[in-house]
């Protein structure tokens, strides 16, 4: 029987890898091989044509405002294949810098800039740049679960109709304000939490990767559960540093 | 006035000396409370300086570079200003001259050798105006406190732009250090490595593009991250001709290389290891000649140094036990190559803390090659530091599942394991605040192995 197989697009790791977001693409993999799944890992460059029909997960990280303003223009020219991908249910996970793109509109280089218009959020520029260890909560699974990270960022991002990722339990989230932290809409999942944000939270990964192999094939595939000790004690640890004090 | 600077160094040896006897290194009380007496304290003691002031800046490689140099200048009789324990901040370079001046306020000093954390040099430079600028490299480095790299760079520029007279002596193989001597009059020398080495082939996290035209660097041949023989497609930009050109580089056994300076070859020679000790020894060498013209017998100074806290620093417990200072990507990228250079077999131990002075997010941690540790030899793997945790979930990704990793949160403990293990040396690659503990632990075993503890 052939293995099930995904294709995972890093968008412009050249120019988008400030916080160590490479870590989100050794996890994505290492969870499905140590599952004995294929994947294989696309990156594209700046001036890159993208065909989002072959691309099961894509992967949009965190750069300087002039990177993000680069990767903003080159999504622009192929928006509409971007959209038709989301609407089809693709997945998406946008951290850091990568996130506000996806909104009506963002500040970069202290200019504010049309963004991708694929969900809808707006940010604004904050005064003050909110840095700090974060802990939310979410039912992006249907069940309530903790989600840890970083997060390094002036934008205030605030979401129109979509949903909220999380809801903040300890750092600033979109902008310090509503306690709310990220955005969903359809498998889009844009956060503020930058870098390295799916090694430490398993039980996230997993479920973007089901919803991937479920657009993909069609059946629910339950994935096969793997020894998380280290994921969790990592995980555990920021929750108890930062909550219970 | 002159009472207020009077006072002023007093208080500042006063508080050096206290917080001493308290055991500490500070000098961030002190050097702010002389400037509450005295606000020129630091342009008066710095204007009595007979010949140079020489201020030594970037990423890595500072502290090295500056105490090779001072030691050189100090053996040929000079009497040098140096704050050679690392207090590179605005507070910490004032300390220094406090500290090296009578209880008249008057400085006898032939040269200053200071350096100067990236972001302190604008405050610094609006008290003294270097004769030397060196700038050793530019990495990134702990973001929450910095920001992104381009930042750093606009930060040293803005520096330079208070002392035009400035001469600079430049990493030539770093386009984010090598583009302060573009567009500008000013007197600029390079330094470089002509030769392909090692290309680890590991990825720049940094300065990929130019950062004059934003076009992606080309290269014929890369050391580590983006320092190389680069040039930009788009507008030209390129490694200078270098004024100090190594050549016949040997990283078999320590260090050997030749540097080439105005057609005069001289063959240098270390027993320590790491290819990016190179550019700190030819740094200090550069600023020697630009200092001193002649500069005969510096083998002899790099014989007689000892490397400072963690800088490859070796102990003796029962075996050699290195301990090396990695504190951000760059760092540890250049740890690993140099442990896995080393073909001994060996016991390896990690460690990473979070305070604010390592830097609060370690996300960093995710652009470390330690994928390139499999292939190094490694026997024992310890982990520990107060993200321990962080750091075994990172391993575990790279290759070594929880079962071969050795998970101490005792710093103690964890070094008790390295040195137990069965490899014929030892590596502890740590962050900056665990160096300090790390180098007293080690210290306290090794005096206990000599006397049959």
């Amino acid at each position: 029987m052939e293995r099930k197989k995904l294709v995972i697009g890093h968008l412009f790791p050249d120019l988008l890898n400030m916080y160590s977001d490479g870590g989100n693409i050794i996890t994505l993999k290492n969870r499905l091989l140590w599952r004995d799944f294929e994947v294989e890992i696309r990156e594209f460059e700046k001036d890159d044509v993208i065909d989002f029909s072959v691309l099961d997960f894509v992967f949009l990280g965190g750069g300087s405002d002039r990177e993000q303003l680069l990767a903003c223009e080159n999504l622009k020219k192929q928006q509409l294949a971007l959209k038709e991908y989301i609407e089809s249910d693709g997945v998406l996970l946008a951290v850091c810098g990568g996130y506000p793109l996806l909104g009506r509109s963002c500040p970069l280089m202290e200019e504010m800039h049309e963004g991708l218009s694929l969900m809808d959020i707006h940010t604004e520029a904050g005064e003050e740049r909110v840095i700090g260890n974060v802990v939310i909560s979410t039912d992006i699974t249907g069940e309530e679960m903790p989600v840890v990270g970083f997060e390094n960022h002036s934008g205030k991002t605030y979401i129109g109709a979509c949903r909220p990722f999380g809801r903040v339990r300890y750092g600033h989230g979109n902008n310090s304000e509503d306690g709310t932290c990220g955005a969903v809409y359809k498998n889009v999942v844009g956060t503020y939490l930058h870098g390295p944000l799916l090694p430490k939270n398993p039980r996230l990964a997993d479920e973007l990767l089901a919803r991937a192999l479920r657009r993909k094939y069609g059946e629910d595939l339950s994935l096969s559960p793997l020894h998380d000790a280290a994921e969790e004690a990592a995980q555990d640890y920021i929750i108890k540093r930062f909550l219970q004090d | 006035m002159k009472i207020r600077l009077i006072l002023a160094v007093w208080a500042c040896k006063l508080g050096v000396f206290a917080s001493r006897l308290l055991g500490k290194k500070g000098t961030s009380m002190p050097g702010q409370l002389a400037f509450k007496i005295c606000p020129q304290v630091l342009s008066l003691l710095s204007r009595q300086v007979k010949k140079d002031i020489i201020v030594v800046c970037g990423t890595n490689g500072k502290t090295t570079t500056n105490n090779l140099l001072a030691a050189f200048l100090r053996s040929r009789g000079h009497r040098v200003v140096c704050n050679s324990l690392g207090a590179n901040m605005l507070w910490g370079v004032c300390c220094a001259f406090a500290e090296s001046c009578g209880l008249t306020g008057r400085l006898r000093a032939d040269y200053a050798c200071l350096e100067v954390d990236e972001a302190s040099c604008l405050k610094v430079f609006r008290h003294l105006k270097p004769t030397t600028m060196v700038v050793t490299n530019l990495f990134q480095d702990q973001l929450d406190r910095y920001g992104e790299v381009n930042l750093t760079a606009d930060l040293l520029r803005r520096a330079l732009e208070l002392s035009p007279d400035t001469r600079l002596l430049l990493n030539g193989d770093d386009p984010l250090v090598a583009q302060f001597g573009e567009k500008t009059d000013r007197t600029c020398y390079y330094v470089g490595v002509d030769e392909a080495v090692s290309d680890s082939g590991e990825k720049s996290g940094d300065s990929q593009f130019c950062v004059f035209c934003g076009e992606k660097l080309q290269y014929d041949y890369r050391h580590y991250s983006q320092l190389g023989s680069f040039r930009c497609p788009g507008c030209g930009f390129a490694r200078r001709t270098l004024d100090f050109r190594v050549h016949n580089v040997d990283t078999s056994a320590g260090l050997r290389f030749c540097v080439e300076h105005q057609g005069a070859v001289t063959d240098f020679a270390v027993d320590y290891r790491g290819f990016y000790n190179i550019y700190n020894i030819v740094l200090s060498y550069g600023a020697a000649v630009l200092s001193c013209g002649e500069v005969p017998a510096y083998q002899a100074v790099l014989s007689g140094y000892r490397p400072q806290i963690g800088r490859m620093e070796s102990f003796d417990i029962g075996k050699p036990v290195i301990l090396n200072l990695a504190k951000n990507p760059a760092g540890f990228n250049q740890a690993i190559a140099t442990v896995a250079d080393d073909p001994r077999e060996k016991d390896l131990l990690l460690a990473v803390n979070d305070h604010e002075s390592d830097g609060m997010d370690i996300s960093w941690l995710w652009d470390v090659d330690f994928e390139g540790l499999r292939s190094a030899g490694v026997r024992k793997l310890v982990i520990t530091g107060i993200r321990a945790d962080d750091l075994a979930l990172r391993l575990k990704h790279a290759g070594y599942p929880e079962a071969e990793q050795v998970k101490c949160y005792d710093l103690r403990q964890a070094a008790e394991a390295l040195t137990s293990g069965d490899g014929a040396v030892c590596y502890a690659l740590v962050n900056y605040t665990v160096v300090f503990k790390m180098q007293t632990i080690l210290k306290e075993l090794e005096g206990e192995k000599k006397h049959g503890a």
